[in-house]
């Protein structure tokens, strides 16, 4: 029962992907793990053994906090989405038309939302709008989530326009048609994967962020983050289980979703581009 | 201010946008501290409100912090209008003018009730203590009788659960240590008196474990995992009558404390507010809330006339109350953000 | 020159939001960690008066009266809250110092002299609480950020170390950089190798496997430790499954102490190590290595002469990133983490939400900044790899 001898370099060729094989199986088995955790019907968070049971989908079903949690984020993480994707979509377009000495400052300015630690930023939107009258209130949420989620929208539409052939704007241009109108009639269509990939972002940003929310939401905006915080806090049920899976789930489609977007844009843009080469 | 000006301005279409949300439209809101004792006071209080009077009830829960009002009162936030606090908060809040001053004498006048629950922001909505508490069915035959008991890991040993806070923590420790109730809070306000209760905390540091949620205990109890903890009675008793389990209860030295209702300065319901409080301030129906958690009454009348039985578990009843501490809020509104951080750093360490 | 303001109007708009809803807000709240208006707003001829003060020994008679005259007025108006929880925060005792005068001055005790407070509290002839006065007479100040750094003002004028148990925030600023620093090298130790795979591997073969760095990077953090939390339960499924494997006896504990917070947050944050890196590695031309060895170099060599030192920047960017998402953290170790575990944004949330004390927030805030800014200067390549 000895296992056969390997050369050193051929351990050296398995060690490798056996290393990381078990960084892969660190990060996707605890996502993967509260499933079968979720469908347990008894209150014990083991794998269960036998019958699979919904019953603790069904108890955040019927809860109107877990209800109304999800409701706020999806509210919440829509305004976000309709405000970030205009203003990022434009800014991106601006920057990659852009050969100012500035640009390397503009970036810096738009990446700061990803690099300032959340909790100063929560704090910040907490001192600003608790003398505003908008702590509490969804508006303080959804200006403090734009902000966090504008760099994403900037990023992944940015990715979408490299490799896009501005010969083709510029054509537009010398015949004439105003800028606006350039955007809207040739370019949105040619990049919009790439834009419906960043409002997927930017929904997602909103939908998951837990600090902020933490600090500004009033009770008329608990958000599904905040109800799980509290649930993980006052008493780890399945019910934390089952909710932690649907959030994946959604993560799952969305970043999906998003994938699928980006794909057909790469096609979009390769089968678009290479007829106007010859206007 | 200029810029704050200016940021309003541009936020104003946003702002006008929420309005439709506005306070108009909402029903009356009252803020309990969730769990068992929120549970109670709706079977006691909200739903017979509601089904009297025809006033919608809406209820929130929060965990306290003067901060969270102060920012919804100070932005014109007025989702909320009837709170339950805890002493240091109501001080603090009523020095702000964050509260209504109550109309005493529609609550039945001052006299009608405990003297730790009358304030002139806030009246009290039930008197609680903090005990000992074990398992029965591990620790059999006398259990620990006091604090000094509970700090003797030689006679009872085994790991023991407290609330990570500086709160109680302390107090405990200097009974533990033999100073006698009355010299506790004057013992704490000097320097010497403070560290004296660190070291004795010390004493019993390896053998804590530290519990942040008062839900935790009768896991921790059940479980083993500690053999006697720091608690408030009702979840024990609670779990005692409908789990059978035999948690066992430990009265001396125990600190109690009255949490109050306030009404918010800027509740846009003040009427109904002021209503609501008249209700569960009301002897029948504070007599009522002791069926459903063990707690003390804080109107006197409510309080002579509840079921003895109803008492045996709560501060209310002499019986508990020998060598029991009052909670001084004074003092830990003096103290709290610097002892917090020093006690926070000693857990650390 | 047209196409140069189209594209500035285009981003405008972005900027002019991100100005207002973030840049500001953010500038606003560390201005709080320098500024004292607590007294001087309720109290402003005494604050003119003790600017004036030389703050050798005690303070002269018209100044003890001045005080006197806006402490009765403060306490009649109801505003005495403000400077007694200021004064508060540096000397504690001096809220009950306050309101207990108050008190006897507007019971007709007289307030003239510095002798007269005196008679009232002893304590008002001690230099400490004048001191501290002195120090709180706006419209600036360094209180707070001194006593983020466990400092104060003596009497005299001179920085000193608060006494040793009262000291604690250098000790979580050390423990905070500290947690974050070694989750930076967990995750280098365990996303190296992976980014290396990846970026060696064909793209028919990578794209799959990049999910499984994306779908956690897209989970949220906290969906991602409440999954930890639920598994790393003294009863949980970790711990079965390590007495199963026999490897322990009885369930060790797994939650609620420093181990439980590097699992979760190196989990958490191991993507956004893997993926600026392999980015970076994407763009180094194989054929640098490829040479090497055609040279002879053995393998290991090649790699260390060639790949590595080309692969750099992709490891500091991750590591910065890391590092910086790391020590703002607010939900994981909060969740996961024991008391002794608890780092600055614990006392950032106290600071904000249970005491009244914001200036303190903000400075505990400006100082988590500061290291921060600077490496973002220090490493440009940041801002390039951002991962998208």
């Amino acid at each position: 029962m000895k296992p056969p001898r390997m050369s050193f370099s051929r351990f050296g060729r398995l060690a490798l992907p056996g290393f990381c094989a078990l960084v892969f199986a660190f990060l996707m088995l605890p996502i993967l793990a509260v499933i079968p955790l979720s469908l347990n019907p008894g209150s014990f968070l083991v794998f269960p053994e036998e019958a699979l049971s919904l019953r603790w989908y069904r108890t955040l079903g019927e809860s109107p906090q877990w209800t109304r949690a999800f409701a706020n984020s999806f509210k919440i993480a829509t305004a976000t989405t309709l405000i970030a994707t205009p203003l990022g979509t434009l800014a991106a377009i601006g920057l990659a038309t852009m050969r100012s000495r500035a640009k390397p400052i503009i970036v810096a300015l738009i990446s700061a939302p990803l690099v300032v630690p959340v909790v100063v930023v929560a704090v910040a939107f907490y001192f600003l709008f608790a003398p505003l009258g908008l702590v509490n209130s969804p508006v303080g949420l959804v200006v403090a989530h734009t902000a966090l989620a504008l760099p994403f929208v900037v990023i992944v539409v940015h990715a979408a326009l490299t490799g896009l052939d501005f010969g083709l704007l510029r054509a537009a241009a010398s015949l004439g048609a105003p800028p606006l109108t350039m955007i809207v009639r040739i370019l949105v269509p040619l990049i919009g994967p790439g834009i419906a990939a960043g409002a997927v972002f930017a929904f997602m940003t909103s939908f998951d962020e837990t600090t902020i929310a933490l600090f500004i939401a009033g009770p008329e905006q608990r958000t599904l983050p905040i109800q799980m915080f509290e649930g993980v806090r006052e008493e780890i049920s399945p019910a934390i289980a089952a909710a932690a899976t649907l959030l994946v789930v959604a993560s799952t489609l969305l970043l999906g979703t998003a994938e699928l977007l980006r794909r057909r844009g790469e096609r979009m843009r390769s089968g678009a581009s290479a007829p106007h080469v010859r206007v | 201010m200029m810029t704050r000006r200016a940021l309003l301005a541009l936020l104003a279409p946003l702002l006008l946008a929420s309005c439709g949300s506005g306070s108009d439209l909402r029903p009356l809101t009252v803020v309990g501290w969730g769990g068992s004792s929120q549970d109670a006071h709706r079977q006691a209080y909200w739903s017979a409100f509601s089904r009297t009077t025809g006033i919608p009830l809406r209820e929130d829960s929060w965990r306290g912090g003067v901060g969270v009002i102060r920012t919804k009162v100070m932005g014109g936030d007025t989702s909320w209008d009837i709170v339950q606090v805890e002493t240091e908060d109501l001080i603090l809040g009523c020095e702000e003018g964050l509260f209504e001053r109550l109309d005493w004498s529609a609550l039945g006048g001052r006299e009608a009730f405990i003297p730790t629950a009358v304030h002139d922001c806030g009246v009290g909505a039930m008197l609680w203590s903090y005990v000992i508490g074990y398992d029965g069915d591990r620790i059999k035959g006398a259990g620990p009788r006091n604090w000094a008991d509970f700090w003797d890991v030689k006679r009872f040993p085994g790991k023991r659960g407290m609330r990570k806070t500086p709160k109680y923590s302390l107090e405990f420790a200097l009974l533990a240590d033999g100073v006698p109730p009355d010299q506790v809070y004057p013992t704490l306000r000097t320097p010497a008196g403070i560290d004296r209760a660190f070291r004795k905390l010390d004493e019993i540091k390896p053998n804590v474990v530290w519990w942040s949620s008062i839900s935790q205990v009768p896991d921790l109890l059940g479980s083993g995992e500690v053999v006697m903890s720091v608690t408030s009675p009702g979840r024990l008793v609670v779990a005692n009558r409908t789990e059978g389990r035999h948690f066992k209860l430990r009265w001396d030295g125990n600190i109690y404390a009255v949490d109050y209702w306030v009404i918010l300065a800027n509740s846009p319901r003040k009427q109904e507010a002021e209503q609501l409080l008249r209700f569960m301030t009301r002897p029948e129906n504070q007599m009522r809330l002791a069926r459903f958690i063990p707690t003390g009454l804080t109107n006197i009348e409510a309080n002579r006339r509840v079921d003895p039985k109803l008492k045996r578990d709560t501060p209310s009843d002499p019986a508990n109350m020998t060598n029991a501490l009052e909670l001084d809020a004074d003092f830990w509104v003096e103290y709290g953000d610097q002892l917090t951080q020093r006690f926070n750093a000693w857990v650390a360490r | 020159m047209t196409r140069r303001w189209v594209s500035f109007a285009l981003i405008a708009p972005l900027l002019a939001f991100l100005i207002v809803s973030f840049i500001v807000p953010v500038l606003l709240m560390l201005a709080r960690a320098v500024t004292d208006r607590d007294l001087d707003r309720t109290w402003p001829a005494s604050a003119a008066a003790l600017r004036t003060w030389d703050g050798e020994g005690l303070p002269p008679d018209a100044l003890a009266r001045t005080v006197a005259r806006e402490m009765l007025a403060a306490h009649r108006a109801g505003t005495l809250n403000r400077v007694a929880n200021r004064l508060n925060y540096d000397l504690v005792g001096s809220r009950s110092l306050l309101y207990t005068t108050a008190d006897r001055l507007a019971a007709g005790a007289p307030g003239e002299t510095l002798a007269d407070l005196a008679r009232i509290d002893r304590r008002w002839a001690r230099a400490d609480i004048w001191t501290v006065m002195r120090h709180a007479d706006g419209p600036l100040t360094s209180y707070y950020l001194l006593a983020a750094l466990d400092r104060r003002i003596d009497t005299g004028g001179h920085i000193l170390r608060v006494p040793r148990e009262q000291a604690v925030f250098v000790d979580i600023f050390l423990r905070t950089f500290k947690i974050a620093s070694l989750v930076a090298l967990f995750c280098a130790l365990l996303g190296y190798p992976v980014a290396y795979l990846l970026a060696s591997l064909p793209r028919r073969i990578a794209n799959p496997l990049l999910i499984l760095v994306l779908l956690p990077f897209w989970t949220s953090a906290l969906v991602r430790t409440a999954a930890w939390a639920v598994l790393l339960q003294t009863n949980g499924v970790v711990n079965d499954l390590l007495q199963y494997m026999g490897l322990v006896d009885a369930p060790v504990q797994l939650i609620y102490n420093r181990l439980g917070v590097y699992v979760a947050m190196t989990h958490v944050l191991l993507p956004f190590f893997i993926l600026p890196l392999y980015g970076v590695m994407k763009g180094i031309d194989p054929t640098a290595m490829r040479a090497a060895s055609s040279l002879g170099a053995p393998p290991l060599l090649a790699f260390l002469k060639v790949y590595l030192p080309q692969s750099l920047p992709g490891v500091a960017a991750g590591a910065v990133l890391v590092f910086t998402l790391a020590v703002g953290y607010y939900v994981t170790p909060a969740l996961v983490g024991g008391g002794a575990d608890q780092m600055i944004s614990a006392s950032i949330a106290f600071y904000t939400s249970q005491s009244l004390n914001w200036g303190m927030a903000a400075a505990l805030s400006l100082l988590l900044l500061l290291p921060l800014l600077l490496m973002l200067f220090a490493g440009r390549t940041m801002v390039r790899t951002v991962p998208a």
